[in-house]
């Protein structure tokens, strides 16, 4: 109990389905303060699900979501708004809005939720693509920009309100080994930096080793296995053990 | 009863309903869509408007979005409207000189462009450029999770995209009218001038002799309920939207068959309503 109380996350007993297909089957886990989870698993096992479930875009059938110390099965519409923003979501497309600028995109929660002013930020905005190295494309459009360039811009767009909570949708999906690295290198010099708790969903299990703390391993909506990668890797289980044998070919 | 039909018609011309699998089961799962689409509509209504009517309010999109349907509609709406007045005045001329009444054709084109026409085609060309361009965007937004990564932002979709395109679109549509009203009796006249010179004073003098206020202003209001048709149902079919790039083209599609139809019908009820009050 004690430990939950200091949990940015406390999943418990999480259920969903979409029709008949059970995407999540009870699954229950932690995430505590400053620690990055990577959530792994095979397509279709309710990995993405997981993370709409957590901001709730989605409404669980059954079970327990707390973030940030708040239920949120049972938040109204106010407290939903005040726990959506200390938690930064970067999307698997990145979904930046595409009529905005980069630099627009990346002001549009700062001009909604912050107090600062005009001058504030827009000094925030280039600090934040400083940060992801895109700086230099402040005034490009969504789609005058590469898929690993979208994926740098969604991040400080996440960043913007300095949450406490990351949750990131595959980020290394669809990219170029070196720009695969290049974001893999970004979420952990963000996590050292900002100290922020972090989910990550992904396939990419070179990269959850080098910037997760612990794994989860989803298969078939239930939690097959969980524990560091080192755990994980050496493994008996036949799946997890297939899983980390293709994932580090 | 017409009302009915139209909407089954309607919804299954629109694709949205028929798939192959249930092409025997049609009338009862038609039924049946129907029902939950209004349902939904209904919910939608409701969540539109409570966010819209609670602080704070955008109004920089709202100018933007009205900038974006009014101006930009203006040129095409214009058009319209001269092309109307153009045929009215060619069509009603031969008409009116078969029964004597050429004096006439000032009015029966101011008449039936302030009264009818002008309000109606307003609507439904509005409801084509704009109707299809929200479908189209909102539909795109959703299926690249950019209205997901709104929400997830805390800010409200339906407040920064829904309702400052459904009061743009209610706001415009009488301004907009006017200016179709203005093109097709300034076209009418230039029409009728090209047959037999008139100055363009006498012209209106004629047409607007017998004119009212009751003439004009319920006619153009109306059109605010047009432009609420087609912001709620344009949004509506646009928020819904899955499937990916054919679920947008599709969204589209829907959006401007429903928005038309739904267009034509409130305007056979806002005429009946308004005969009963102004007489």
């Amino acid at each position: 109990m004690g430990s939950e109380q200091h949990a940015a996350i406390v999943i418990q007993d999480l259920r969903k389905t979409f029709g008949n297909q059970k995407i999540l089957n009870g699954i229950s886990f932690q995430v505590a303060q400053g620690e990055t989870v990577a959530v792994i698993g095979r397509s279709g096992g309710g990995k993405s699900v997981l993370l709409k479930l957590l901001v709730r875009l989605q409404t669980p059938d059954s079970g327990s979501i707390r973030v940030a110390d708040k239920e949120m099965t049972k938040v109204d519409e106010k407290q939903l708004t005040e726990v959506r923003k200390k938690i930064g979501f970067l999307f698997q497309q990145a979904a930046l809005y595409d009529s905005l600028t980069v630099e627009e995109n990346v002001a549009f929660p700062l001009s909604r939720h912050s107090e600062m002013s005009a001058q504030e930020q827009e000094k925030r905005v280039r600090e934040l693509l400083g940060e992801v190295g895109m700086d230099r494309d402040r005034e490009k459009m969504p789609s005058q920009i590469s898929g690993g360039m979208q994926k740098r811009v969604g991040l400080a767009r996440a960043l913007a309100l300095d949450p406490e909570i990351l949750l990131f949708d595959e980020p290394t999906a669809g990219l170029d080994p070196i720009t695969s690295a290049e974001i893999g290198k970004l979420i952990v010099e963000l996590k050292q930096k900002r100290q922020m708790s972090a989910v990550v969903v992904t396939h990419d299990v070179h990269g959850a080793k080098a910037y997760s703390d612990r794994m989860v391993l989803l298969q078939k909506g239930s939690i097959r296995a969980e524990g560091s990668f080192d755990e994980l890797e050496h493994s008996k289980d036949e799946v997890v053990s297939q899983f980390f044998d293709y994932g580090l070919r | 009863m017409y009302l009915a039909i139209f909407v089954v018609v309607a919804t299954a011309i629109s694709g949205t309903l028929v798939s192959n699998r249930l092409r025997f089961s049609l009338p009862k799962h038609i039924f049946v869509s129907v029902f939950e689409w209004f349902g939904e509509l209904g919910i939608f209504c409701v969540r539109l408007f409570r966010s819209a009517l609670a602080p704070p309010y955008e109004f920089r999109e709202l100018l933007r979005q009205c900038d974006e349907i009014g101006s930009l509609s203006l040129p095409l709406i214009a058009l319209a409207g001269a092309a109307t007045g153009v045929v009215m005045s060619l069509q009603t001329r031969d008409s009116l000189v078969r029964f004597g009444a050429k004096s006439f054709l000032p009015a029966v084109i101011v008449f039936s462009l302030v009264k009818e026409s002008g309000p109606v085609i307003t609507g439904l060309m509005v409801s084509g450029r704009v109707g299809a361009g929200i479908g189209a965007q909102l539909g795109s937004m959703k299926v690249t999770e950019q209205i997901d990564a709104m929400e997830a932002s805390a800010i409200d979709p339906f407040k920064f995209l829904v309702a400052t395109r459904v009061l743009a679109c209610t706001l415009m549509l009488p301004l907009l009218t006017l200016a179709s009203d203005f093109c097709g009796i300034l076209m009418g006249w230039v029409a009728n001038t090209l047959a037999e010179a008139i100055s363009l004073r006498l012209f209106l003098e004629n047409g607007f002799k017998n004119m009212l206020f009751t003439d004009f202003i319920p006619p153009t209001v109306k059109t605010m309920v047009f432009g609420f048709i087609i912001g709620i149902v344009a949004s509506f079919q646009g928020m819904r939207t899955q499937g990916g790039t054919e679920g947008v083209g599709r969204s589209a599609t829907t959006s401007v068959v429903l928005s038309s139809l739904f267009v034509v019908l409130a305007d056979v009820v806002l005429v009946r309503l308004i005969i009963t009050v102004w007489g």
